[in-house]
């Protein structure tokens, strides 16, 4: 296996930043978002590989926790900041956070405990990884979703009262809206999975062979990774376009676009 | 008992307003813009958050699901809105004879909904909303886009459904001869709230 050195980083990083000075000229505030963006890349796995290296050689089942839910705390966050109407109050925070905790905390175990069933099941090594990749993509899916859900209603609110007021329920009124959500929610990972292998090689199987792991190795691993995702990504946009659509009316079915940040 | 009654219906932005409509009446509400009287139907089609008792035939709205109370309370908004490919597909229920009371043959509900004109959209607005067979009837200026024969045809089938199925309307509109023509009586809105009733003979 090759040594990776700082040298041969600093080498990489000169791309970003010969991108960036590029992209200065056309949008200088582009420019400076991807250096800050590159800057967090490295600062933020740098300090998770320290914590990750901590807690490999302490493995113990609250810390795994621990970690585990500020990953969730971060992720919810990031799904908050990425809605353009997001909902007013803990909501905004809310809906997002316990979508992505029923959905990919669920399938994390499951697949520790019944699909790896390492001993003991919540072995740092595997589980903050696992939960990792299943939270940033579920992350995705949810944010994409619930960013549409909020902006479609607020787009159309005229079509859903107009079949509100036909006396069409909340439901069926958002039906083509919730379709369309769901859609753009899941479609990311469907095209993954149908693409893997022949347009692209998936980031973590290719970081495994690069690190020398035999490649049949790698590639049972990154089928398991996709159906994971799959299950944890569509779950999850399921739970949070569930629990927003109910959020978006009230009892008596009226939509309630004041519930929305302005 | 009264067909439909409003109690202290009041919101944000709207005073205290109660009134009520009998069988077969047809109630003229106008005012100033700004007035609220687009406020007062959609508070009465429960659309909005408000406040104060509404009674259908006797029964607060609350004791009723929200979709039964607006298929009973039809609110007829000044703009309508089309969410499928045809006509007919917006229809529960067709009535050929509504539409020939409008003036369109049965073929219309194979027509492309966005094509419509602004005076046929309204004209199938109300074809739709009265597809549901309410008993009451929140028409918000119905016959703002329509030549003299079509608000002719509209004013001849609202006030030929009312005395069909025995329901009632609250009708806006700012036209003084079109009350003269339809009103068995008037209310006026503004920022001191309702007006009226002022009954005609």
């Amino acid at each position: 296996m090759i040594q990776l050195g700082v040298f041969d980083l600093s080498l990489a990083a000169l791309l970003v930043v010969a991108l960036a000075l590029t992209s200065a000229r056309i949008y200088p505030g582009l420019a400076w978002q991807l250096l800050v963006a590159a800057l967090r890349t490295a600062i933020q796995l740098t300090l998770i590989g320290l914590v990750l290296k901590a807690l490999f050689a302490n493995s113990h089942l609250l810390w795994v926790g621990l970690l585990s839910l500020l990953m969730l705390t971060v992720a919810g966050r990031e799904v908050m900041t990425r809605q353009h109407r997001r909902f007013a109050g803990s909501w905004g925070y809310g809906i997002g956070v316990v979508s992505m905790f029923v959905s990919s905390f669920t399938v994390a175990l499951f697949a520790l405990i019944v699909v790896v069933d390492n001993e003991p099941w919540y072995q740092p090594q595997y589980a903050i990884p696992l939960l990792g990749m299943l939270l940033g993509n579920t992350m995705n899916g949810i944010a994409l979703a619930l960013d549409r859900l909020t902006q479609s209603a607020w787009e159309q609110r005229d079509v859903i009262e107009a079949r509100l007021m036909l006396g069409h329920s909340a439901a069926e009124a958002v039906s083509g809206i919730r379709q369309q959500v769901f859609r753009s929610g899941l479609i990311p990972i469907i095209n993954a999975m149908a693409a893997a292998g022949i347009v692209s090689l998936p980031g973590m199987m290719t970081g495994q062979i690069l690190a020398g792991v035999e490649p049949v190795e790698a590639v049972k691993y990154q089928i398991l990774i996709m159906f994971l995702i799959a299950a944890g990504a569509g779950f999850g946009t399921l739970a949070a376009v569930h629990l927003a659509v109910r959020r978006l009316f009230d009892k008596r079915q009226r939509l309630r676009l004041d519930r929305l940040q302005r | 008992m009264k067909l439909f009654e409003a109690r202290h219906l009041s919101r944000a932005t709207l005073g205290d307003l109660s009134f009520s409509l009998s069988e077969s009446e047809l109630v003229c509400l106008s005012g100033p813009s700004g007035a609220g009287k687009t406020l007062m139907l959609r508070s009465l089609a429960d659309l909005d958050v408000n406040e104060g008792e509404v009674y259908l035939q006797g029964v607060l709205r609350e004791l009723m699901p929200s979709t039964e109370w607006r298929r009973q309370v039809g609110y007829l908004a000044a703009e309508s809105r089309w969410w499928s490919e045809t006509v007919g597909e917006h229809f529960t229920r067709v009535e050929a004879d509504i539409l020939s009371q409008l003036g369109f043959e049965d073929e219309v509900l194979g027509w492309q909904a966005e094509r419509l004109s602004s005076g046929e959209r309204q004209r199938l607005a109300l074809a739709r909303l009265l597809s549901n067979q309410p008993r009451i009837l929140l028409l918000d200026e119905p016959t703002a886009n329509l030549d003299p024969v079509n608000t002719q045809r509209v004013e001849r089938l609202v006030t030929d459904y009312l005395r069909r199925q025995r329901a009632a309307c609250l009708w806006v509109t700012h036209a003084a001869d079109q009350i003269e023509r339809v009103a068995s009586r008037a209310l006026y809105l503004d920022t001191h709230g309702l007006a009226g009733p002022v009954n005609r003979p």
